[in-house]
């Protein structure tokens, strides 16, 4: 199947001169969940803002459900929902309205029912026809997510969704996320929170500078550049490391060894260590694995992007 | 074309305006009352007539076409400036939706409230004065035109503007004096040879002279002139609200 959106070579300069995307190519499969995962300033917003029309390129396409953002605007932007990083709303406006507003510039015609039905997914029903500046910070958000899907796209975007918003909160968008991909809505989530990504994304973007330094499947990235810590508990503490044990990655720390290593080697070294522990006469009281997580995988690659930007 | 697009602004717009009513009907029944004890009874007891026109008939056009321009260029600017203030202008901008239908929303609305405003000035002048109206038609012709061609430019300074400051410098420097010296109050005639020739250069003479000839058949320059007066404003506004959004000036990075 084709990609639901197609991204090659874009690229944004904006009039200060500063470089905030350069040269990104993606492809976006339908019903998937993509993360776009990066710092602050890495150029997530711009990306997105691009795809949705807030933003002209400077060079580089963009091509939405098979239709241009550019020559075939009207298209490509009927498909889309978004929902902004900030809680930019009208604060005098009630909810209803609000909500049904958003759906006649898409060119839909009322729906009060699809309007409800939104709503009551979205728990703010009750709160239909309060004034946005009555509401929570929270219920804003809320807001914001059913303008966005007023006129039921068939891709959102979320922008930073999580910024700034309690873990009660967090976890009901999780939810409500999850909802909509089951529905077979794709979603495009920009955000820094690694756990955020790693709990719901099937694809992970990591973008740093303006650049997409990877795009690969969540689990795939994790295991791939995933780095595995081994503490192993003998029976009696150590006070040091027996020379005969000592090797790369292996270290001691309160009394415990700790052994890290790279899962995607072709020989961890695990075997030869266990068995390096009987020839010495030690015995093993506990194991215990751990696996490290995407953000260390990410502080990896956006250093090493830094390394290498040194280098050059 | 996205009619449905153009109906959500319009009526959004619209509701905007119905949620401070009363302070949009008012505060003309009350300046306008003002204005016709001020210049209608004190002044005007001693000015009696222009160009056989009662003084107090004489100025509704006037008093009309001043708050018309004000209404629409004040709607036009404001309607626009508060989405860009509160940053919810993102939504126009990601909708299937182009500047035309973005105009046609914004500067309708402006435009239909400004019409409403100067209408209730009308019927309060009434309560006032005594007049028939010459051109019924020609008057709601030129209300129309002149009110969708300042919606424009109020639309186009709501873009321009990045501070409330800005938003009310352009009407408060420009148009306003420009209304006053327009003949709002008086007849071009009745300045010195010098000043009239000054005033002819004021476009909104035009305006007032057409309005105020579809009231009483009289008008300071003729009223082909004031329609193609009306005409230019409207194509200026048109032509620099299309350069705008082609560009993407102050909107669209």
């Amino acid at each position: 199947m084709a990609p639901i959106i197609r991204i090659q070579d874009l690229g944004k300069t904006y009039g200060s001169g500063t470089v905030a995307l350069n040269g990104v190519t993606l492809d976006i499969e339908e019903g998937e969940i993509l993360a776009l995962l990066g710092p602050n300033g890495a150029g997530k917003t711009t990306l997105i803002s691009t795809i949705c029309g807030l933003i002209e390129p400077t060079r580089g396409s963009v091509t939405v459900g098979g239709f241009d953002i550019r020559s075939q605007y009207r298209q490509a932007r009927s498909l889309i929902g978004l929902v902004p990083q900030e809680v930019l709303i009208e604060p005098f406006e009630k909810v209803g309205a609000n909500v049904a507003y958003t759906r006649g510039l898409y060119g839909k015609p009322p729906d009060p029912a699809h309007i409800e039905k939104v709503l009551r997914s979205l728990a703010l029903w009750d709160k239909v026809n309060a004034r946005t500046l009555e509401l929570s910070g929270g219920m804003k958000r809320r807001v914001l997510i059913a303008k966005a899907l007023s006129h039921g796209p068939k891709i959102l975007f979320l922008d930073e969704p999580s910024a700034g918003v309690d873990v009660n909160l967090r976890r009901e968008m999780w939810a409500l996320v999850r909802e909509l991909r089951e529905e077979g809505t794709t979603i495009v989530l920009t955000t820094h929170y690694i756990e955020e990504a790693e709990e719901m994304a099937d694809r992970v973007g990591i973008v740093n500078k303006g650049r997409l330094l990877l795009v690969e499947d969540k689990v795939k990235l994790m295991q791939s550049f995933g780095r595995k810590v081994l503490t192993i508990e003998l029976t009696e503490d150590m006070a040091e490391l027996p020379e005969g044990l000592a090797r790369d990655g292996l270290r001691l720390e309160s009394g415990k060894l700790v052994y890290e290593y790279d899962t995607h080697a072709e020989r961890s070294g695990v075997a030869r260590l266990i068995s390096d522990i009987s020839a010495a006469g030690l015995a093993v009281r506990d194991l215990s694995t751990e696996q490290s997580t995407l953000e260390e995988v990410f502080l990896d690659l956006v250093e090493g992007d830094k390394a290498r930007e040194a280098t050059t | 074309m996205n009619w449905l697009a153009v109906k959500s602004i319009y009526r959004r717009e619209m509701m905007r305006t119905f949620r401070t009513l009363f302070q949009s009907v008012l505060s003309p029944v009350v300046s306008t009352t003002l204005y016709f004890v001020v210049f209608g009874s004190a002044i005007g007891s001693r000015i009696e007539s222009v160009e056989g026109i009662p003084y107090g008939a004489f100025i509704v056009p006037g008093l009309m076409m001043l708050t018309l321009l004000q209404q629409s260029v004040s709607n036009g600017s404001g309607g626009i400036y508060m989405p860009k203030w509160v940053g919810t202008i993102f939504e126009l901008l990601a909708a299937p939706i182009s500047w035309v239908e973005i105009t046609l929303g914004f500067v309708g609305a402006a435009a239909t409230k400004a019409v409403m405003i100067a209408t209730i000035i009308l019927i309060t002048s009434f309560f006032f004065v005594d007049m028939r109206i010459a051109h019924p038609f020609w008057m709601v012709g030129f209300m129309v035109l002149t009110s969708v061609s300042f919606a424009l430019l109020g639309f186009v300074i709501g873009i321009w503007a990045k501070n409330f400051e800005q938003l009310q410098l352009m009407p408060l420097l420009v148009i306003t004096p420009l209304t006053f010296l327009g003949g709002a109050f008086y007849s071009a005639s009745m300045l010195p040879p010098f000043w009239e020739a000054v005033t002819r250069v004021n476009p909104v003479l035009y305006l007032i002279s057409g309005f105020r000839w579809a009231f009483f058949d009289i008008a300071d320059v003729p009223v082909g002139a004031s329609l193609i007066a009306v005409a230019v404003f409207l194509g200026i506004g048109l032509v620099t609200v299309w350069t705008i959004f082609r560009t993407g000036w102050r909107i669209r990075q």
